[in-house]
């Protein structure tokens, strides 16, 4: 079962912060086919957060044909976000790993690195998009 | 059935030469959770006594779940108030308030109210309650009507944190259970920015910014960068607040599309900060004149 956790500082509305969690979940596989998601109910004594946000959630969710409304059950995943294979993910992982490794060696403390892999991914975006 | 649950149309209130209130203006959605904020003064308790047909308006008119509260007082059956401070008769034990509820509300609702009281000892005296189990019993006696409309007047005012989050529990569940419409008014925008979809904000007795929570946090952007002469900035609408720190600036703007240029750092705004910068006095005039008086921002 997954459990959700706010950051209320992120400016980012708490909905897409669920939608956000569960796609996370699906992607590194988690969550898989046949899960069950909290209870809307479930959520709000958890959180503390109003139930309509976590039904619009749960309704994007569905709209993408994620998860699926089983009546008076609950909200099951129908299906998966994880590539065919996790290998790619170990591989880009282990590449980041040595770069953050040297980042540290060059003298970066952690609030540089997130400042340079934001920056950066995000001009390379940019060109993308341009 | 699906008249708005709240409507001001020019609504004022006026208490001897001072308007509390002015030229109010809004239709509350239904189902929604909204966070009524402002500085103290701002009109927030005027509003919500208007709308619980306890004050009668100066001007304009109000209209909740679609009728006059004051020629129609019955819709106030189906609304649930719950004034400053939980005014409750002190003298009174737990047991007894519930029952006076009881007999006084057509609808209500003994499942709600004693789901909220648990670990309340029901023969105790209202007085002698914690300020979180006084908060708790008020809100009890509010959502035992099972409300259309929960109107709730700084509800987290003496609660400790702990205190607050669980009252925020407990009126969400109360929400999924009902269905209900809530206005919360507080001044503390951290309490609130939690559960609310939809934001009024309130300054001087006049609606100072008003939408849905997500429209408002996706149109909004803080941008930072060098100090320098600004030409427009392509995808800035509105600049809200700017601040000087040093030879850095920051500006609160609203967008009218993406904001690509390299020189300006773009962050998400939180509700708190978004609403913090609305909430500041004085409104910067323009844009050229804070280039030669650097001004302190206070957030």
């Amino acid at each position: 079962m997954i459990e959700f956790h706010l950051d209320q500082q992120s400016g980012v509305a708490t909905y897409l912060q669920i939608v956000r969690q569960v796609k996370d979940a699906l992607r590194l596989g988690t969550l898989d086919v046949g899960d069950q998601l909290p209870t809307v109910r479930e959520v709000v004594a958890d959180l503390a957060v109003n139930p309509n946000t976590v039904a619009k959630a749960y309704r994007d969710l569905e709209r993408e044909g994620l998860v699926v409304a089983r009546q008076g059950r609950g909200t099951f995943v129908a299906s998966t976000l994880a590539p065919a294979s996790l290998q790619p993910y170990a591989e880009l992982r282990e590449e980041l790993e040595r770069w953050l490794a040297s980042a540290r060696v060059a003298g970066l403390d952690e609030e540089s690195i997130r400042a340079l892999i934001s920056t950066t991914l995000r001009e390379s975006l940019a060109r993308r998009v341009a | 059935m699906s008249s708005p649950p709240l409507v001001a149309d020019g609504l004022g209130k006026r208490f001897r030469r001072d308007w509390a209130l002015r030229d109010l203006t809004l239709t509350i959605p239904k189902g929604a959770v909204v966070g009524l904020a402002g500085p103290n003064a701002a009109g927030k308790s005027t509003l919500l006594s208007l709308a619980a047909g306890v004050l009668a308006p100066s001007e304009g008119s109000i209209s909740v779940l679609g009728d006059d509260p004051l020629r129609t007082p019955e819709i106030l059956g189906e609304v649930g108030y719950v004034a400053q401070g939980a005014p409750l008769y002190r003298s009174f034990r737990v047991e007894d308030t519930i029952e006076y509820a009881r007999r006084t509300n057509s609808r209500w609702d003994r499942e709600i109210a004693v789901e909220l009281l648990t670990r309340i000892d029901s023969r105790a005296k209202v007085g002698a309650l914690s300020a979180g189990e006084r908060a708790r019993l008020a809100l009890a006696l509010a959502l035992g009507k099972r409300p259309r409309l929960v109107l709730l007047d700084e509800p987290f005012a003496s609660l400790d944190p702990l205190a607050a989050r669980e009252l925020l529990q407990l009126l969400m569940d109360g929400v999924a259970e009902l269905g209900a419409t809530v206005v919360v008014a507080s001044h503390v925008v951290a309490d609130i920015q939690r559960v609310c979809d939809h934001i009024v904000l309130l300054t001087g007795g006049c609606v100072r910014l008003e939408g849905g929570v997500e429209e408002l946090l996706e149109s909004h952007r803080l941008l930072t960068g060098p100090r320098r002469p600004l030409g427009s900035i392509r995808g800035v609408r509105e600049v809200v607040r700017e601040r000087y720190s040093g030879r850095q600036l920051t500006m609160l703007v609203t967008t009218d599309g993406p904001i690509v240029d390299p020189s300006w750092t773009v962050d998400r705004v939180s509700l708190e900060e978004l609403l913090l910068a609305y909430m500041a006095p004085e409104r910067l005039p323009n844009v050229r004149k804070m280039e030669r008086v650097a001004l302190r921002w206070h957030g």
